[in-house]
């Protein structure tokens, strides 16, 4: 048993749900409690589709549990079927359906259904979301998929974007333009927009494109296994990250892939000099791997961050990601635990936060900017506007989605210059952001946090002198300062001691 | 005078009702945590349950409450359900570490879902060792809100009933007013009964435990939400008498629902009108302004919170609408006689639900609005129809004379706006 508060991923058969929405002529009955459509509203409300989730849930009560559950899958299916016609139906329980094991794989073939019944065993109590996701999305390939010959032309088959995905909508245009670039046609792309006839073509093509490796992995190595098909193992999101997937799509193809980059900004708009003031910022990087592992490669070399800390929510990613901390130099967080990001984002200090909505939040509290590069995922992360991540006009986006949260270069210098004017002060916030300027509260004692060693204390002139410093850098000056002391031995924090920290850690 | 008028044609309270049972667009009785832990505000509620009960109050709550919520879930693992672990012995440290990060909660809830209550974990003995434990401190209650057991808001109702036994005994004559009202509401209800001369008036559920919520054979009770059936009966059980009325809903609504209990404590008629004749002409005009949009049109409701019959009551006869459907997820004689004996005779009374046949029939009426789901709307909207999320009706101040201007907002806000949005190219 462990208490959570918030959870980043929901139950493995919201996977499912998220392959079965994001497909057409595919039905999924799923043996499941009343209550457990609230899941429709993921779809419908967040990502604001126009249709409801293709789900029927059987909604047994208390009441059925002494009688007949198994008949009442039955008849949900038979009805299921009749009603939406699908060319092939999913079938699986909930969590509740699971403890109950009136094995609905089971039930279904007995049915005589002269569509094709794919089975999922999506064990409830020990794994989530995305490993629903993507073991749904394998078992549909594996049943569904024929042996076939290849197209005339270089094809290549799309992996992994589902609904309620991070950007996929945006991403699967953004690829297919690129590919196109590049002389090679999509065959298909699954699950999102696929047909279960269209699943059947994939070994068609050339090889695959894996775009998002959390909901399409499984079904990418059972391809290239059973069907010859290799995959990509890059995820073009960055600068860096789309000419080296360009390269490797070279190599598995043969094709000389000259891409077209008159559309890609985000190089100059990172070297031109109003952004130098990005230069070394601190960031923090947490969300799924895939998004991680992108971002800390743009932190670094594309905006050139300091990255202080990377970490997932979803363990299936956890070697990469730990691999990659040691090349950052950094400790990896993996973990699931809200409170546990928290403490982890508290006691790093970042000057920004690349995360989830979830790290929004926290820096929300924390007074730390945070950008979202991760599912799980808001209302706010389905804009209007096409706002791709993969590719280039993906890395121009990025390059806006980071630099929107902070205070801009030159405010950031007249923060530090009119400190204490009334208007223009710290707890003002970035100018661009709206809300409400709050005007200066003089001789507010605000408390001042321990220090991270019991034996130092701040003299009152150094504590005054921090206060100035604005509010974006000001833990990081507490943290050197203390840090500088402690390496000193020493026991208070004069005026003297800021300074010589500031001149200690000056880059 | 001024009592509300049986409809003409009768009303529909003797109406045959469509019992159907299927497929349930409806939330689960774990969502009215939501709400019930920022009315109540030293409780603290834990659901035990699975990693999908978690994910329902997070995507239910829409926009996240981040700061610490006061409710959160025992997440039931392999080692639970194998038998590895004692499941009481995991809750005792989970609560214990939990009472320990949290000094400030008094009351702890221990809420049942569907997978606790399928392995029949004893929560109700669970409580009772906590309680013991960490008494007196803490007071440690248990009740179910699983998908198996309640639908939506009957978990406020199931939460409600189980604060009833414990509360304190009292022999005086009080008046207890039972149901989660936003407090700017519960304190122009306070006020209005106070100028009634009405009193002493206690609350369930209190904002805080030492408040002085009490009941015994001379309480009167009137119930604000009509969703709130086990917690009528458990009160029924400690000796108190209901005061049955229609519920608080718009200008008429309020006025019934008051003049019940001002008659129950002899209030003069003088007395009502003064206190009551300023707030209503206010409600009348508000609600006149705010129907405009709605005269004349037809409205269908699924089932969701229970509100139905109260609202389509206050629609019907107060907007000027004409309602198609009235859909409830339970019909209780006892709460929703009153409203249904002024519903005007016509609509589809139901019972339940079968979602793909109620859809059908929504569809063959195409009404001017739908009242539904969050997971109907948009697909709804999509097919040209105009919705009202029903949700919303549970989460906004809608109670009494001063929020029924609003109340009536929130049903002709979708149409004005179909009428303001000009999105096609001009000639």
């Amino acid at each position: 048993m462990k208490l959570t508060v918030w959870t980043y991923e929901g139950p493995p058969h919201v996977g499912a749900m998220r392959v079965a929405t994001a497909m057409k002529g595919l039905h999924y009955v799923l043996h499941a409690p009343q209550g457990d459509t609230y899941a429709d509203l993921l779809f419908t409300m967040i990502e604001r589709r126009n249709h409801r989730p293709p789900v029927t849930y059987t909604t047994f009560q208390a009441r059925d549990l002494g009688s007949d559950t198994a008949t009442l899958f039955k008849q949900s299916c038979q009805e299921a079927v009749d009603r939406f016609d699908p060319q092939a139906i999913i079938v699986g329980a909930s969590c509740t359906a699971e403890l109950i094991q009136d094995d609905p794989a089971g039930l279904a073939e007995t049915m005589g259904l002269s569509i094709p019944v794919i089975p999922l065993e999506l064990p409830s109590y020990q794994r989530k979301e995305n490993f629903g996701a993507d073991e749904t999305f394998y078992q549909i390939v594996k049943n569904l998929a024929q042996p076939q010959d290849r197209t005339a032309r270089v094809t290549c088959n799309i992996l992994g974007p589902t609904a309620l995905g991070f950007r996929h909508r945006d991403d699967v245009e953004e690829i297919t333009g690129l590919l196109s670039d590049l002389g090679i046609d999509v065959n298909v792309v699954a699950p999102l927009g696929a047909t279960p006839a269209d699943i059947a073509r994939l070994p068609a093509a050339h090889f695959n494109v894996l775009l998002s490796p959390e909901t399409g992995e499984s079904a990418a190595r059972w391809l290239e296994k059973t069907h010859s098909q290799p995959f990509t193992k890059i995820v073009p999101i960055g600068v860096g990250a789309t000419r080296d997937f360009i390269a490797e799509v070279a190599t598995i193809t043969g094709l000389p892939c000259k891409p077209d980059e008159s559309r890609l900004r985000m190089p100059w708009w990172s070297r031109s000099v109003d952004s130098t003031y990005l230069t070394g910022k601190r960031v923090f990087i947490f969300g799924d791997g895939t998004h991680v592992a992108a971002h800390a490669r743009i932190a670094r070399d594309e905006m050139g961050f300091e990255v202080v800390g990377i970490g997932c929510y979803n363990r299936e990613m956890a070697r990469p990601i730990r691999a990659l901390a040691k090349e950052y130099g950094v400790e990896a967080l993996i973990s699931d635990d809200y409170l546990e990001v928290e403490q982890t984002i508290e006691a790093l200090s970042p000057e920004m936060i690349l995360g989830t909505q979830m790290e929004r939040h926290i820096g929300k509290r924390l007074g730390i900017p945070c950008a979202v590069i991760s599912a799980p995922v808001h209302v706010q992360d389905y804009p209007a506007r096409y706002s791709p991540q993969v590719g280039f006009e993906g890395a121009n986006v990025i390059f806006d989605t980071l630099i929107h949260p902070l205070v801009m270069g030159l405010e950031e210098h007249l923060l530090t210059m009119f400190r204490d004017d009334f208007e223009f002060h710290d707890d003002a916030g970035p100018s661009h952001h709206g809300g409400k300027a709050k005007a200066r509260v003089d001789d507010v004692e605000t408390p001042t946090p321990q220090p991270q060693d019991d034996n130092i204390i701040w003299l009152s002139d150094a504590e005054k002198e921090l206060k100035k410093i604005p509010f974006f850098v000001r833990g990081k000056a507490r943290r050197n300062t203390e840090t500088f002391a402690m390496e000193k031995g020493l026991h208070e924090i004069s005026l003297d001691t800021l300074y010589e920290a500031k001149a200690h850690y000056a880059r | 005078m001024n009592a509300p008028l049986t409809p003409a044609n009768g009303g529909c309270r003797d109406a045959p009702v469509l019992k159907e049972r299927g497929q349930r667009e409806v939330f689960c009785g774990l969502t009215g945590i939501i709400w019930l832990h920022r009315k109540m505000q030293d409780a603290f509620f834990l659901v035990v349950g699975s990693r999908t009960c978690a994910h329902l109050l997070q995507s239910a709550a829409g926009v996240m409450i981040f700061a610490e919520p006061r409710f959160g879930t025992a997440i039931l693992e392999e080692s639970d359900l194998a038998g590895l672990a004692d499941a009481h012995e995991e809750l005792d440290r989970e609560v214990s570490r939990l009472l320990a990060r949290r000094p400030d909660i008094r009351q702890l809830f221990l809420v049942g879902s569907c997978p606790s209550e399928v392995i029949k974990i004893d929560l109700a003995r669970a409580a009772e060792r906590l309680s013991q434990v960490h008494a007196p401190h803490v007071r440690v209650l248990n009740y179910s809100g699983s998908g198996i057991e309640t639908t939506f808001t009957q978990g406020e109702d199931a939460c409600l009933a189980s604060m009833v036994p414990v509360l304190k005994d009292t022999t005086d004559r009080e008046l207890l007013v039972v149901g989660a009202l936003p407090d700017v509401v519960e304190d122009q209800m306070l006020g209005l009964l106070a100028e009634l001369g009405i009193g002493p008036v206690r609350l369930l559920p209190a904002r805080r435990i030492d408040d002085t919520t009490a009941v015994g054979p001379n309480t009167v009770f009137a119930l604000t939400q009509p969703f709130l059936g086990d917690t009528h009966a458990a009160l029924e059980r400690r000796g108190a008498r209901h005061i049955a009325a229609p519920f608080p809903f718009g200008d008429e609504g309020t006025t019934a629902w008051l003049r019940a209990i001002a008659t129950e404590f002899g209030v003069s008629e003088a007395t009502f009108e003064t206190v009551t004749a300023a707030p209503r002409a206010r409600a009348r005009k508000a609600i006149a302004q705010a129907s405009e949009a709605l005269r004349g049109k037809s409205v269908f409701f699924f089932p969701d919170s229970q509100l139905e019959i109260p609202l389509a009551r206050f629609l019907t006869r107060e907007c000027g609408m004409t309602a198609v459907e009235v859909g409830s997820p339970y019909i209780h004689d006892a709460l929703h006689g009153p409203d249904l004996d002024l519903l005007p005779a016509g609509p589809q009374i139901s019972e339940g639900q079968d979602v793909d046949k109620q859809l059908e029939r929504a569809r063959a009426t195409r009404p001017d609005l739908t009242v539904c789901g969050l997971g109907l709307a948009n697909p709804l909207e999509a097919e040209g129809l105009s919705t009202k999320w029903a949700i919303e009706l549970v989460f906004t101040p809608v109670h009494f004379y001063e929020q029924a201007g609003d109340l009536a907002g929130l049903f002709s806000r979708p149409l004005r706006r179909k009428t303001v949005l000009q999105l096609e190219a001009a000639e």
